[in-house]
């Protein structure tokens, strides 16, 4: 590792006390190992996103370049960064003000706790930190054998695509029981519909009124509208629309061996990472909930800290003009989370009291809240979580409003408080991490071999310049003419690359799946 | 530590690729501008947006967002779309924009890679050789002045320790004369090349602020090119109208006068200069002359067209004369100089520049000869 996993007797005795606060509260982490770095390091670190090895690539040296120059000018500073792994690696900055370590400490034992137990973690390699090290040394391997150009520009072209991966399959079933096989000819259609379970029937006490409730007849309907379905299903390929592009690649594309192993690598790593873009809001603010928590009500800080501590914390949920800060957001939604459960301010009599006053003093003096953002810390992500929780009372409280673009003033303006528009939109910047729903729909288009994406449009149109090199980078893995569907300004479109040139033509109606 | 070579290892890939980058749009940056009020002593940076690797993403620019704080609906919040090269971090929905931060050896060699431009022989057979003292080593003797003092502080304390008289309970260490240190120098002989760049420019009413722009976009990487190729470099401005005079580099961009425009009056004084400064077996010169065309009737170009035979091409490395399109000028002067000299001229360089586009190509006409 990077720094010294020794800390000064200070600070080993400031987390030692930090740590047993969080067990008493009820946090359930990883062991947490802290470690010192200074500024140089930590950039480097945060270009890796944390991790002391990772294949080599131009974009960390980039990442780093802007962190440094960032730095040199006083533009940021990072306190803290925390490794998802068992056990979590976390850096602190030497050199910083013992209660801003203190600070960190606690905000990162409530990560920890996050990353243990917020469900939408549970398929992360908790070993990734061997993992990325393993994935870096089979790039390298790679690098000597084909040369550095040619391992990084096949990197540049997976890294493109690295979004195109199913965010929610980890906890979706996807795709239909096999179907079954069709059936013989000499088989009698009776028969067939009782044999086939897939048919549902209604369940009848006595066998002879099984006729009347189950009609053969209709049986036959059904089971032939789904042996269609299925034939239709069989002709197409994939037979179910694929949201993992790459694993549709990986299975599909013609890659040589080394470069399906490289792909694997950096699907495998943007699964990895997803669950944090998942739960950004929820995450950093059941860190912040703890951190405050532990440094104010647990006697953890001197009173000589006070003033620094309150000046750190403000800093850290500051809120900003352009962007919610996920910090204060998370902070606030899980301290109204539990003042509400804590009144009882919660099913069908609150939903229904529209009085203002009831409300306002509503104390049924249930106690509930703690065990209610355990609960919610861990089975919610950010969607489900802004989804259920944010409300209007508090979306008033906190001042927030939606902004658009003004073309007359080239400025950015406050558009609206309505409180469905600001929700709305909150919950579409959320929806799939903020990218685009892509997916493959038919890998023999025009039965050529060709690639046909359908992407799924809600309202906002693929940013043009970076939708056809990225179309280029799809050919030069599949290797055969590339689609996407899309809609630009309202008009069904069909943006393709062919190997040698881009068409961008006018579909009369979009493919529905 | 294995982890700082290798992001260093990253971090030069990723230079490398930036330098690519600026190689591939060098028209681009040549022909705008933007880097001359980004240059520091030794480093220009040079801001390259969209490096990054594309991904299906969606549209950024007027998409809106939600924000948190006061006002009512219709209140500004903040400017569109940043200009380029504002590099405002942080609060703006707009993007971030890279610099990254070559020295002008760098410049010039990425000009010279992908203009194609010929390394210059320096002419004259007597460069200067110059003197320079480096201290790179110690002895025992010298000036207190450059006494070293750890070193002689350390001699001392071994000293001491060797001969047992040293106490670390009261640890106080005196050097004797044997103990002390000095630095010495040696002295480091350099050939030497120097040359002089003398930038004329016509400030008469018909060169318009563009014009003057394009001058000083050009006069900027003739610079950078020349100072990769010589050790010293000097330069002299001279703007004219129908008479000259020699002005700070400010002044020379941005004076304007409405009179009348003689040619002759400039080469006149540039001559001058030449013959009081710079005698031509020990300066490489390199006059460049701009103007939008137009010169006085009758016999002035005459004139200039028999100073610069008779006195200033056999005197100079390169003559460059480049025409700046304007609405007002008539053109006539490059033509006459052409019919005169022919267009393949040794000396002579001659270049029509046809707005900020014709740039790239005016800079490779001058400095492709390699003279």
């Amino acid at each position: 590792m990077l720094g010294s996993t020794t800390l000064p007797p200070e600070l080993e005795a400031a987390r030692d006390e930090i740590r047993q606060r969080a067990l008493d509260l009820g946090l359930d982490f990883f062991e947490v190992i802290f470690e010192m770095v200074d500024f140089k390091q930590m950039n480097e670190l945060a270009a890796y996103m944390g991790f002391p090895r990772r294949y080599p690539h131009w974009r960390w040296g980039m990442e780093y370049e802007r962190l440094k120059r960032s730095y040199e000018y006083g533009l940021h500073k990072i306190y803290e960064m925390v490794i998802n792994n068992d056990p979590c690696y976390a850096y602190l900055l030497a050199n910083n003000e013992l209660v801003d370590q203190k600070i960190v400490m606690a905000h990162v034992y409530a990560h920890s706790d996050f990353f243990k137990n917020n469900l939408w973690f549970a398929h992360t390699n908790r070993r990734m930190l061997d993992e990325m090290a393993n994935h870096a040394t089979r790039i390298s391997r790679y690098i000597d054998r084909y040369g550095l150009e040619e391992v990084e520009d096949f990197l540049d072209i997976c890294l493109s695509l690295e979004n195109l991966i199913d965010r929610h399959s980890v906890a979706i079933r996807r795709h239909p029981q096999p179907s079954p096989k069709p059936a013989d000819e000499d088989e009698d259609e009776e028969d067939l519909a009782v044999r086939r379970p897939e048919v549902p029937r209604l369940h009848v006490p006595g066998a002879y009124m099984d006729r009347y409730v189950n009609p053969p007849e209709l049986l036959r309907a059904e089971a032939e509208r789904r042996r269609q379905e299925a034939r239709r299903r069989s002709e197409r390929f994939p037979p179910e629309p694929e949201r993992d592009v790459l694993l549709f690649l990986l299975e599909h594309a013609p890659l040589k061996s080394w470069q399906h192993d490289v792909l694997s690598i950096v699907r495998e790593e943007a699964y990895y990472f997803a669950p944090q873009g998942m739960t950004k809001i929820m995450n950093e603010g059941w860190a912040s909930y703890w951190h405050s928590t532990i440094m104010t009500q647990t006697g953890v800080m001197s009173d000589a800290e006070v003033v620094d501590y309150a000046d750190h914390h403000a800093g850290t949920v500051a809120m900003s003009l352009y962007r919610i800060n996920p910090y204060k957001i998370g902070l606030e939604l899980f301290r109204d989370i539990e003042e509400r459960w804590n009144k009882g301010q919660f099913g069908k009599a609150w939903e229904e009291c529209d009085d203002m006053q009831a409300r306002r003093e509503w104390d049924l003096g249930l106690g509930l809240g703690r065990q209610k953002i355990f609960e919610v810390r861990r089975i919610y992500n950010d969607v489900g979580f802004i989804d259920t929780f944010f409300t209007e009372e508090f979306c008033n409280r906190h001042k927030l409003f939606t902004y658009k673009y003004n073309e007359r003033t080239n400025q950015y303006e406050i558009d609206s408080r309505d409180f469905q528009a600001i929700k709305q939109k909150l919950l579409f910047s959320l929806t799939n991490f903020g990218y685009p729903i892509i997916y493959v729909a038919d890998a023999n288009y025009r039965n050529r071999g060709e690639l046909y994406l359908v992407h799924q449009h809600e309202g906002v149109d693929l940013d043009l310049d970076y939708a056809r090199p990225t179309l280029v980078n799809l050919y030069r893995i599949w290797k055969r003419p590339v689609h996407v569907e899309t809609v630009v300004g309202d008009v069904p479109r069909l943006l393709s690359f062919d190997g040698k040139e881009h068409s961008f033509r006018k579909l009369e109606r979009r493919r529905t799946v | 530590m294995d982890t700082v070579s290798r992001i260093e290892r990253d971090n030069r890939r990723f230079k490398e690729i930036a330098r690519g980058h600026i190689k591939k749009h060098l028209r681009h940056y040549i022909s705008r501008g933007e880097l001359i009020g980004r240059r520091g002593r030794h480093l220009v940076s040079i801001p390259i947006p969209q490096i990054d690797i594309p991904q299906f993403r969606f549209g950024r620019q007027r998409r809106g967002g939600v924000g948190q704080g006061e006002g009512e609906p219709g209140t500004p919040i903040g400017v569109g779309e940043p200009q380029p090269g504002q590099g405002q971090a942080g609060d703006q929905p707009g993007e971030h924009i890279l610099e990254v931060e070559l020295t002008f050896e760098e410049l010039a060699q990425i000009m010279a890679e992908e203009l194609e431009l010929p390394r210059i022989q320096p002419k004259g057979k007597k460069n200067i050789v110059s003197e320079k003292d480096r201290y790179s080593g110690i002895r025992r003797v010298g000036p207190e002045s450059l006494r070293h003092f750890k070193r002689t502080y350390r001699e001392a304390l071994k000293r001491e320790i060797m001969s047992g008289t040293y106490n670390p309970a009261n640890p106080v260490v005196i050097p004797i004369r044997e103990d002390k240190r000095y630095r010495s120098w040696k002295e480091v002989r350099k050939p030497e090349s120097n040359a002089v760049i003398i930038y004329m420019m016509d400030v008469s009413g018909s060169m318009g602020d563009e014009q003057k722009e394009i001058v000083r976009i050009e006069a900027f990487w003739i610079d950078t090119w020349l100072r990769s190729q010589y050790e010293n470099i000097e330069t002299r401005y001279i703007i004219h109208d129908a008479v000259a005079r020699e002005v700070d580099r400010h002044t020379f961009f941005h004076t304007r006068e409405s009179g009348g425009t003689m040619i002759s009056s400039a080469y006149e004084l540039c001559l001058k200069i030449i013959q009081e400064h710079y005698p031509p077996d020990e300066w490489n010169i390199y006059p460049f002359h701009f103007s939008d065309g137009d010169n006085w009737g009758g016999g002035d170009t005459q004139k200039c067209i028999a100073l610069l035979e008779e006195e200033l091409l056999p005197v100079v490395n390169l003559f460059c004369y480049g025409q700046v399109e304007s609405y007002y000028g008539s053109g006539e002067f490059i033509r006459d100089l052409r019919d005169h000299f022919g267009s393949d001229h040794e000396v002579l360089v001659l270049s029509e520049i046809e707005g900020r586009d014709g740039i790239y190509d005016s800079i490779k006409t001058f400095l492709g000869k390699g003279r």
